[in-house]
């Protein structure tokens, strides 16, 4: 890496990490404005992340939809694009999962596993595609359309789950998801860990692996970025930007899929109706902190799944409500976005880096 | 069947089902038309809501709570004006942010405050005037006030002219920022008092949640009406009548789910343009910087 690389790396991490940072200090005055300790409670937040093995798994697998929401949210930002409706992509991604996994029979699991996947993914794709053609087609602003299908899905799903696919029994889920179509999970295969930690987690890292690959080293990912950068110069450099609007937001739109696929497959085996205590939402603060990077991604996912796991268990030991987490979210986001309070109390060292 | 369907007392819950969505969305399009984007309007609801419920609590007295109500709903207004127009964040993602922090914090104040963690206790309820609590009333009202602000006064005129045209308003004289912020402000207040017109107009406690989508609806509904104040008082009507008759809707076995899909397809059926296209105002959702004009 050339110096002026590094430099411009730890002056892209500068944000993220001041967001956090201040995020933080906010919550400890917080913790402070209703008698607590938040040395002690920001503690208990650690070690509940990471205090053994067994809570990193679980940290891990609070990540991994993320990883998915994230890398969602993320790809579509490339492409100019704000998907704000990865919520309602992951839940019909859901409903694909939990239908194709319980219903189709007599497959071997080399196909049924990732047939279920694929379906997921299809059906997320082409519920993103209704916003990237009306916003292609008839130049209506994906965030609106995207916000409106979300509140489609929760009706959609709940109608569904509650009455048409409902497995017999007190709460409102599908019938479980067949051995053949499982995600295997930790416990399964060690005996140290409870943990629901699946192998999603690894569909997770493959899927950063490419998505940075199709992003950065290809023709299509160049477009994508392109029209991301100007529609109007990459349409000028003959890029069909309507198309590459619509694309990017079937693969945004695919990996919401993917991250429901993960729920329903490896962690809870079946849909359950308010599986996701808004995994696409906090994809939006995951892809934000992430710079929409792959790897910055994934780090804000880990961050945001210990944020979860680490705040039950300060609520546990210090009485701090588990609410904190979600306001300390917020606050994360907002010096996120207003980068330029974070640029204002960290200022550069040195003024002029020449090429950056 | 349509007598069980259709009678007067369908009509009551109609008005009692459209009145947050009328001011919210109202409150809405004010920001809009001044050019800040407000998917931001269900946190502000949320937090009305709440701070109603709690001024009631600790006061005995309903009135303060809706004050209360606008207050807290004009205090996140100021936040996301804070950081959308002076720091020029995106307005959408700070709009979730509103909505992610209103969501965390009054569950985090309801159990700091009461010790509970899903609905407060019962507090005093505003009375009721005639058919309807008070805030019905305002709302109907309202939408007659903003329509003549916004068409019929200079400051209604120069409201639409930052949200189409900032710079050539600001040319002229406007102080465009300083506009936005009261925009944005105003907003704010009055989708707390929406969500007080849940908590205190409604019912009487706060529960985790209650906004359940209806600043989203309104929003939706601002759109459907085409950003006009009697527009979108026509489309909360229409919805708030498809609230009212899923319950009906129920009774004989028609699936609720289905028919509270209906103001989000309208939605987007409307913004596609097949039935009256409807068009935002040009410089929705862009930064004003004085610098760049």
């Amino acid at each position: 890496m050339r110096k002026e690389d590094i430099y411009k790396n730890i002056k892209e991490l500068l944000v993220p990490v001041g967001a956090i940072a201040l995020g933080l200090l906010v919550g400890a005055i917080i913790i402070l404005m209703i008698g607590g300790n938040p040395i002690e409670a920001y503690k208990a937040l650690f070690i509940g992340a990471f205090g053994d093995k067994n809570k990193i798994a679980n940290t891990l697998a609070r990540s991994t939809p993320l990883i998915f929401s994230g890398l969602a949210v993320a790809f579509a930002f490339r492409c100019g694009l704000f998907n704000i409706g990865v919520e309602g992509q992951m839940f019909v991604g859901a409903l694909a999962a939990a239908y194709v996994g319980a219903n189709v029979t007599g497959l071997p699991k080399v196909i049924h596993l990732p047939l279920t996947v694929i379906s997921a993914m299809l059906a997320g794709g082409l519920w993103a595609a209704v916003p990237g053609v009306l916003k292609a087609k008839r130049g209506v602003h994906e965030v609106i359309n995207t916000i409106m299908m979300n509140f489609i899905s929760y009706a959609l799903i709940a109608f569904l789950v509650t009455d048409v696919l409902r497995a017999p029994g007190q709460t409102p889920r599908t019938v479980g998801i067949l051995p053949s179509a499982q995600l295997a999970r930790l416990s399964e295969l060690v005996n140290w860990s409870n943990s629901r930690l699946n192998t999603g987690f690894l569909i997770g890292l493959a899927a950063c692996a490419v998505i940075y690959y199709l992003l950065w080293k290809t023709t299509v990912g160049y477009e994508v970025r392109s029209v991301g950068l100007s529609p109007m110069a990459a349409e000028y450099g003959g890029i069909n930007s309507n198309q590459k609007i619509i694309l990017a937001m079937v693969i945004s739109g695919a990996l919401g899929g993917l991250a429901g696929a993960e729920r329903i497959l490896g962690f809870d085996r079946a849909l359950i109706l308010g599986f996701s205590p808004g995994f696409g939402f906090e994809g939006i603060a995951v892809a934000l902190l992430g710079r929409n990077h792959p790897v910055g991604v994934l780090l804000g996912a880990l961050l945001f799944g210990a944020l979860s796991n680490g705040g039950a268990w300060m609520n546990f030991s210090t009485d701090v409500p588990v609410d904190l987490i979600v306001v300390l979210q917020a606050v994360i986001i907002f010096f996120v976005a207003a980068d330029q309070i974070v640029r204002r109390l960290f200022p550069k060292k040195k003024k002029d880096w020449g090429v950056v | 069947m349509l007598d069980i369907l259709l009678d007067i007392s369908l009509i009551y819950a109609t008005f009692r089902a459209a009145t947050p969505l009328i001011i919210t969305a109202i409150g809405g399009l004010i920001a809009e038309r001044s050019g800040i984007i407000n998917i931001a309007l269900e946190g502000k609801m949320l937090m009305g809501a709440f701070a109603a419920v709690v001024v009631s609590y600790y006061t005995g007295n309903p009135w303060l709570g809706v004050i209360g109500a606008i207050v807290a709903g004009g205090v996140m207004a100021l936040i996301h004006g804070i950081v959308s127009i002076k720091y020029k964040a995106n307005q959408v993602v700070s709009g979730t942010a509103i909505n992610i922090l209103a969501g965390g914090l009054t569950v985090f104040l309801l159990q700091i405050m009461f010790g509970v963690a899903g609905t407060s206790p019962q507090v005093r309820k505003l009375p009721t005037w005639g058919i309807f609590h008070p805030i019905v009333y305002f709302a109907i009202a309202l939408v007659g006030i903003t329509h003549l602000v916004l068409y019929y006064t200079p400051w209604g005129l120069r409201v639409r002219a930052i949200g189409e045209h900032p710079s050539a308003a600001d040319t002229v004289g406007i102080n465009v920022i300083r506009m936005r912020y009261i925009c944005v402000v105003i907003s704010g207040m009055l989708a707390g008092l929406a969500g007080a017109a849940l908590s205190l107009g409604d019912l009487n406690v706060f529960v985790k949640g209650m906004t359940a989508g209806r600043g989203f609806i309104s929003l939706a509904a601002m759109i459907f009406g085409k950003w006009t104040p009697i527009g979108a008082f026509g489309a909360s009507l229409l919805f708030g009548f498809a609230d009212a008759l899923q319950m009906r809707l129920q009774g004989i076995g028609v699936p609720s789910q289905l028919v509270q899909m209906i103001p989000y397809i309208f939605t987007m059926v409307a913004l596609a343009g097949f039935v009256g296209k409807s068009t935002p105002p040009a410089a929705l959702g862009q930064a004003y910087d004085k610098a760049k004009r």
